[in-house]
């Protein structure tokens, strides 16, 4: 049977495990707040974006002349994963979920002869994937500085990618970010940027735009913003899937903490009066023996 | 007519119009009601909003602007209300700008297509920069 000085130490221990547990919940409540909006102040943006570029996308697709970047270079051999994920942990299985696709979507390209590179953004998908995977690390973008994430920050990633693109370094480019559903759920997700993908529930528009310029230079124009665009969104859902996962894990980290401390409080209180029966029996029989 | 103008990170500006003059990449354009149906890229310039008896004057870089039937929409990738615009963040544009033609130089084998594109950049926001009355560096071509 533990002591109770030991018993006592744990109690404590875990009381100030909890507090800080309740304070990292609380912290990623106020975040998550802002993070969610900022995620979405920029969907309209996003969404009218995608939509005029799918149109011109839907358009020029299947002309000989169409822009590397929708019609893709003519070959899947090599693929570039960006990988998005946290700069920080305790964070529940977000991290984890992320890397788990990313883990799965290049094992599958290699068992089908394909070349797989990864770009990593955020210090702890690149800890996951690092043991696995560490040969096929092309580059890492680190977020620690970024306090709020900017169009700016995402541009810097895109400029990356999109240079790689042009030095034809890969063929298809795929980011990996966690879609916030809400704050228990978040979806991992893979999407498609390079060759650009139209959207699957896109619908044609019946209005007949004049372009000017010319469509296929609006389109050359608009490829590469579209890229930064996603990496955008990608970013910022990640940003608020990231403190919603944080604020779940340490909800339960908190009640399990609490759990834990009545547990032991328990312990302790029968501890306690087994040491005071001891000592009563130990003053009768004491007395008795006299 | 409704004009809206929205950035990445935001949406700036969300209004009734009565004009809107939007500085397209082949040359500035007004828009007023019932416009033909366009879609446009934006060169770095200033975008002029008359709503009412109201002015509003935006600084926008790259972009562009759909006209439809219900409205105006300006997507910039970069826009700051004129009088919030600095000269340190002209300059860091500026900058930016410089940097894209320099590659783009570097980068050009025959095809002079990407440096003609990045010195018009260059050259329009040196005119966007006297337009709002602050100094740009001078474009090293």
């Amino acid at each position: 049977m533990p002591n109770l000085k030991d018993l006592k130490n744990r109690i404590e221990s875990v009381k100030s495990t909890r507090k800080i547990t309740k304070a990292m919940q609380m912290v990623a409540a106020a975040k998550l707040r802002r993070a969610q909006e900022a995620a979405e102040m920029s969907r309209p943006y996003a969404e009218r974006f995608t939509a005029v570029m799918a149109g011109l996308a839907s358009a020029a697709a299947g002309s000989d002349s169409a822009p590397k970047l929708l019609s893709g270079t003519g070959s899947d051999q090599t693929h570039l994963l960006v990988v998005m994920t946290s700069e920080r942990g305790l964070c529940g299985g977000f991290n984890t979920n992320i890397a788990k696709l990313a883990r799965a979507k290049a094992t599958e390209l290699q068992a089908a002869g394909k070349t797989v590179k990864i770009l990593t953004v955020g210090k702890k998908g690149r800890d996951q994937l690092k043991r696995d995977f560490g040969n096929m690390f092309v580059g890492h973008v680190d977020m620690t500085e970024v306090k709020r994430m900017s169009y700016a920050d995402a541009q810097g990633v895109a400029k990356d990618v999109l240079g790689r693109f042009d030095a034809g370094e890969y063929d298809v480019a795929t980011i990996f970010f966690s879609k916030f559903q809400n704050v228990v759920t978040q979806i991992p997700t893979a999407q498609q940027i390079i060759p650009f993908a139209i959207p699957e529930d896109y619908e044609g528009s019946d209005t007949l735009y004049d372009y000017e310029p010319d469509e296929e230079a609006i389109l050359a124009d608009l490829l590469p913003r579209g890229v930064a665009t996603a990496i955008f969104s990608g970013l910022l859902e990640n940003g608020a899937s990231e403190q919603g996962a944080r604020m779940s894990a340490m909800d339960n980290a908190t009640r399990n903490a609490g759990d834990m401390i009545d547990k032991l409080t328990i312990e302790f209180n029968r501890s306690r009066q087994a040491v005071i029966t001891n000592e009563l029996i130990e003053i009768i029989s004491g007395a008795e023996a006299l | 007519m409704q004009f809206d103008l929205v950035s990445p990170e935001r949406s700036l500006a969300s209004m009734d119009a009565t004009a809107v003059q939007i500085p397209g990449a082949d040359g500035d354009m007004t828009v007023m009601a019932d416009h033909a149906p366009t879609i446009t890229t934006l060169r770095p310039g200033v975008l002029k909003v008359e709503a009412g008896n109201d002015t509003h004057e935006y600084v926008v870089t790259g972009g562009f602007a759909e006209i439809g039937a219900q409205g105006v929409s300006v997507l910039a990738e970069r826009a700051v209300a004129k009088g919030d615009m600095t000269q340190d963040q002209l300059d860091a544009m500026f900058d930016e700008v410089q940097d894209v033609y320099n590659r783009a130089k570097d980068a050009a084998q025959g095809d002079t297509g990407p440096v003609d594109d990045a010195a018009k950049l260059l050259a329009d926001m040196a005119a966007m920069g006297s337009e709002i009355g602050l100094s740009t560096k001078q474009p090293s071509l």
